[in-house]
């Protein structure tokens, strides 16, 4: 493969010891930097995943919270969407990382900091998501539940909840695979994530072409798994609808 | 205004005295006075926006009103939605039906019947499924109680809707205009669940637009214009010769075609 195809002619290929014309993709140093991306996987999974499973909770309070007729329940649910959601994650980690301790007297823990960081972070869209598809159920099939008697909550929980879960689903699967590429960010708090294993390793060995892409495909295939097995939740929830 | 059943009727099983319901501006029901007694088939019409369907929203406070007394079976409801224990005592032994059927679409036709007796109730899931079967072949579903409702034609949704709510062993039935979404081809098997159950002995107060069945089945037509009970009576007085010129000339505008 060449790099600079602009400034490559046909007679180049036969020129030698130019480092810009005859470089090659190195698919050996692609691969041999697997295993040293490998650690920074658990670290990507568990932000993300434990950030979202946080965001998650958080969203379902906040997002009833949001759609409450109360006001004292519902502002402080639209100030902490509003706050969260139109604030950059990367300045949220270093506020909760950097910033925190001062309040708190005494270091957080990086990789906290990051779980933190995507929980509310993801809390704050989830929220909507929650809201969204609560409110997209018909106001019949409330008015039905009320009719025979069910409570409100009742009428929640059996009919209101499954219906705007499965609206749900494509959504919280794209706030999902958008969370999981931001944990990207924080190999700024040097939290062991992919990037930052990625950034270490290179250090070492100047392949940033072979190492970034390989650091790229790992996000990839972990979206795609996460796509694949939404597509499959889907699949099966809309048996009857 | 004539008056069959007076106020102070003690077996009244709905009674409505000066009802009043506001839509911000919009007085939508005027001194609403209404007594209905156990079995009897009430058949309210009206023009669209007249308040009708309003007035059976209120009796299982589906909508709220802002003066006068509403009980159901000695079970007062409050002006102003406040909820009480009398409105969840009342919301589970009155059956609605709706005109858009309102079936929960994620539940197979058998559970959308064995939810609330199950919940609210408390039967077992055999003694509510007992019964639900029971109710579906009543009303001509037997075959169909394991699809989803998106799988039945509007004609057996409504029936499945019928069965729903009579599963609750309701003492007093709401039909919220249950054929007006209907193909035509399917008012006729909605009506006729209706009229065996009518004929059951079931108190029924049926909003519709279905003349012809509510000169049948109706004990009492009550016509509503304008958010106020302008006249009531038996069927064949209100359809043959109405005494206010608002009903004669509302159905000289519906019986022409």
């Amino acid at each position: 493969m060449l790099r600079h195809l602009g400034s490559v002619s046909l007679t180049q290929e036969t020129l030698t010891g130019d480092p810009q014309v005859d470089f090659q993709f190195d698919w050996q140093a692609a691969f041999a930097s697997i295993p040293h991306l490998a650690p920074g996987i658990p670290y990507t999974l568990l932000i993300s995943f434990g950030g979202l499973a946080i965001g998650f909770i958080i969203g379902i309070i906040f997002g009833l919270l949001r759609i409450s007729p109360t006001a004292w329940l519902r502002m402080p649910a639209v100030a902490y969407i509003e706050i969260f959601r139109g604030t950059p994650v990367l300045v949220q980690v270093l506020f909760i990382f950097y910033g925190l301790p001062q309040l708190l007297g005494g270091p957080i823990n990086a990789l906290v900091a990051g779980i933190a960081a995507i929980a509310v972070n993801s809390g704050a869209y989830i929220s909507e998501i929650v809201r969204g598809g609560v409110q997209s159920i018909e106001r019949g099939q409330r008015e039905a539940g009320l009719s025979l008697g069910l409570s409100r909550v009742q009428t929640f929980r059996y009919i209101i909840w499954p219906q705007a879960f499965r609206r749900m689903i494509p959504p919280l699967g794209n706030q999902g695979i958008i969370s999981i590429k931001d944990t990207s960010l924080f190999s700024v708090i040097g939290v062991g994530e992919l990037v930052r294993q990625g950034q270490i390793y290179i250090a070492t060995t100047f392949t940033a072409l072979e190492v970034y892409l390989m650091v790229a495909m790992l996000y990839l295939a972990i979206t795609l798994t996460l796509s694949l097995a939404l597509r499959l939740l889907e699949r099966k929830g809309l048996v009857g609808q | 205004m004539n008056h069959e059943k007076s106020t102070s009727d003690g077996e009244a099983i709905v009674r409505l005295n000066k009802l009043n319901k506001h839509f911000g501006d919009f007085h939508v029901l005027q001194d609403i006075d209404l007594t209905v007694t156990p079995g009897e088939v009430v058949v309210i019409i009206g023009a669209s926006g007249s308040g009708k369907s309003t007035l059976i929203r209120c009796i299982n406070g589906l909508e709220e009103f802002q003066q006068g007394e509403l009980d159901v079976d000695g079970n007062p409801l409050l002006p102003d939605g406040k909820a009480t224990q009398a409105l969840q005592k009342i919301r589970t032994e009155v059956g609605m039906v709706f005109q858009q059927f309102n079936l929960f679409p994620h539940l197979s036709v058998l559970d959308n019947v064995i939810l609330a007796p199950m919940k609210v109730r408390g039967l077992s899931r055999d003694a509510a499924v007992e019964t639900g079967e029971r109710l579906l072949a009543r009303v001509g579903i037997s075959d169909q109680i394991d699809k989803y409702p998106t799988q039945l034609s509007g004609g057996q949704q409504q029936r499945v809707a019928l069965a729903r709510a009579l599963a609750m062993e309701p003492r007093l039935m709401l039909f919220d205009e249950p054929t007006s979404a209907l193909d035509p081809e399917m008012i006729g098997e909605v009506l006729d669940a209706m009229r065996e159950l009518a004929n059951e002995g079931m108190t029924m107060m049926i909003v519709t637009h279905e003349m012809g069945f509510a000169r049948e089945v109706a004990d009492r037509v009550i016509f509503i214009d304008k958010g106020r009970i302008v006249e009531e009576g038996p069927p064949e007085t209100i359809f043959d010769s109405p005494s206010e010129a608002p009903t004669q000339s509302f159905l000289s505008r519906v019986l022409k075609h």
